[in-house]
């Protein structure tokens, strides 16, 4: 694996606080001044207790949730201001849910193509689908789940694996400068989710893509990535990378993190 | 047989509204309710124009403009006034009863002697009805085939993904706001389009011409589905006009049983209720496959 971190960031959150039910006396802050420099090539497996936040997290900087105070910068400028669709010009997200990911009625090229266009402005061309379909076959065949042999299955009727692999293919086929992974194998059973998380690790891997991943799993947070890190209460409470990543332990894992 | 001629004159004049809604209720998944207000708009829009005597032609393109504004302020009511779309639409088509009303200077406006889309040398030619067919048939094959254009290009499919997943569509950078107005536009100004047309063809506009449109439509693409089953996107648009022109069977069949026209609301409501309950008698009758209803296109492009 060639995960070489470069000095330079690729994204910064800056004393990032979330308040919701702001002026009420119920208000919360579900990230709490928190920092996180997250650097091209970094594959950080992230983990927390449930309503530690790390949702949340996503949803700041994928730009579905504002920051109420703080900033995000991306190479150094703030995109604070810019909205969920205009940030897919360098994010790309999969969700926990494999029907968040994918449109249930247009088959799976389709679903393809739109991706392919990810973050671009869409104008009145022919969509050139059939252009498209050794390139597409050979895409699918790397997630080895029969999904190139139902290219033109509405994906609706595709199973959950297949669904969330789908999914993960449309988030990266088009090389996304940051790759959010929201527990995006958690709704499938072991062995299929095994199976998605081998083919993620080497698709980061061959791609060199910086990546952000929830997970509830302690192995998969160990054995994956370079860089874990911990978030309880909306801050990152633990932050580790490289070797001192590598002689994690489970055992010492919990110290940090007693919740699980 | 001059009945059935003008049957089909009329399923292919009001399969243009069939079309329209087929935008928003099958692809964006929401039932418009403005189309009630823009359909008499683009009759009156359309009929006053010509009076003051404006060539039908450009009367008719400028019925299809002010569809599309009842279009845009609906679609900007629900996408940025966060009204939910029912009460969107509900409040532009009641704002559209006064401006027709106030378009038309009365409640009904006739275009005796004034000239029509239907009138010329070689429609007069034709026999009775028939100029129905010819025009109708010319409209529909040109907006199919637009449909089927737009619906294949990037645009078009960013459209629909809207539709299937608004959710998925802006995490791959779709402006759903835009597409969703977008398509309230489209879908409304062809339906003025309808209107205007209707209204040329019946020699006058009225004020209470919308009552009850949204079933018509609606009934034309169910119909539609319910005749011919699983289809691809564009061979759906087709199944939209042949909806449209059983539908006017149906209702001519069922007018021979001496029913009024009083009575064709009520008959139109019956006829799309029996067709949305079909389903379930299937179902109930172990036939338990439901139609899919596929926004997929054909993979040949
Ligand atoms: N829109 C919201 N309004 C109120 N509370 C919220 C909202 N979104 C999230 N929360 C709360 O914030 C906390 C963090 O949620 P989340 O980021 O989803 O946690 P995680 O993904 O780590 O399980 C939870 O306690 C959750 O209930
Ligand atoms: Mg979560």
């Amino acid at each position: 694996m060639t995960n070489t971190t470069s000095s330079v960031p690729l994204l910064e959150l800056k004393h990032v606080s979330t308040i919701v039910n702001a002026h009420t006396p119920s208000a919360t802050k579900i990230l709490n001044d928190l920092n996180l420099t997250i650097y091209p090539g970094d594959f950080i497996t992230v983990l927390g207790a449930n309503g530690a936040g790390k949702s949340t997290l996503f949803n700041v900087i994928g730009g579905n949730l504002a920051a109420d105070e703080g900033d995000v910068l991306l190479h150094g400028d703030s995109v604070k201001q810019e909205t969920e669709e205009q940030r897919t010009r360098f994010l790309a997200r999969v969700f926990q849910d494999p029907k968040l990911g994918t449109a249930p009625r247009m088959s799976v090229a389709e679903n393809l193509l739109l991706a392919s266009h990810r973050g671009q402005r869409r104008g009145l061309h022919l969509r050139g689908l059939r252009s498209h379909m050794a390139e597409f076959k050979t895409m699918a065949a790397s997630m080895q789940n029969n999904l190139e042999n139902r290219l033109n299955t509405a994906t609706g009727n595709l199973s959950g694996g297949q669904r969330q692999a789908l999914s993960f293919l449309m988030a990266v086929e088009s090389k996304p400068e940051l790759l959010l992974l929201d527990e995006h194998t958690a709704a499938l059973d072991p062995k299929t989710s095994q199976q998605l998380m081998t083919t993620t690790n080497d698709r980061i891997a061959q791609d060199h893509l910086t990546c952000l991943m929830i997970t509830h799993r302690l192995e998969d947070a160990l054995t994956y990535g370079n860089r874990l890190i911990v978030l309880s209460d909306g801050k990152v409470t633990y932050d580790v990378r490289g070797e001192e990543k590598k002689q994690l332990t489970k055992e010492k894992l919990f110290g940090f993190f007693d919740e699980l | 047989m001059s009945l059935i001629t003008s049957a089909i004159g009329q399923g292919l004049l009001w399969a243009i509204l069939g079309l329209g809604l087929f935008l928003t209720f099958r692809i964006l998944d929401f039932p418009d309710m403005t189309v009630e207000g823009t359909f008499p708009l683009g009759a009156a829009t359309a009929v006053a124009l010509i009076t003051k005597g404006m060539n039908p032609l450009l009367a008719t393109g400028c019925a299809f403009l002010a569809g599309m504004l009842a279009g845009l302020i609906t679609g900007l009511l629900y996408t940025k006034g966060k009204i939910p779309i029912l009460l969107a639409g509900i409040l532009m088509m009641t704002a559209a009863y006064s401006i027709n009303l106030r378009i038309m200077g009365r409640a009904n406006l006739s275009l005796l002697g004034k000239a029509t889309l239907f009138k010329n040398n070689f429609l007069d030619s034709l026999p009775q009805y028939f100029d129905g067919v010819f025009v109708g048939m010319i409209v529909i094959i040109i907006i199919t085939v637009l449909l089927v254009f737009f619906l294949n290009t990037d645009l078009g499919q960013a459209f629909i993904a809207t539709g299937d997943n608004p959710t998925m569509a802006r995490s791959i950078g779709i402006k759903t706001d835009r597409m969703t107005i977008m398509g309230l536009m489209i879908s409304n100004g062809m339906i003025a389009m309808g209107g205007a047309l209707v209204a040329q063809n019946n020699g006058y506009a009225d004020v209470n011409m919308g009552i009850g449109i949204i079933v018509i439509a609606l009934a034309s693409i169910i119909i539609g589905e319910v005749a011919f089953g699983e289809l691809s996107l564009s061979q759906r648009l087709v199944a939209v006009t042949l909806g449209s022109i059983l539908y006017r069977f149906v209702l001519l069949i069922v007018l021979q049983l001496n029913f009024s026209a009083n009575d064709l609301n009520l008959l139109s409501a019956i006829i799309l209720a029996l067709c949305l309950l079909l389903p379930r008698f299937r179902k109930f009758l172990h036939f338990d496959r439901l139609i899919e209803r596929s926004v997929r296109n054909d993979q040949h492009n």
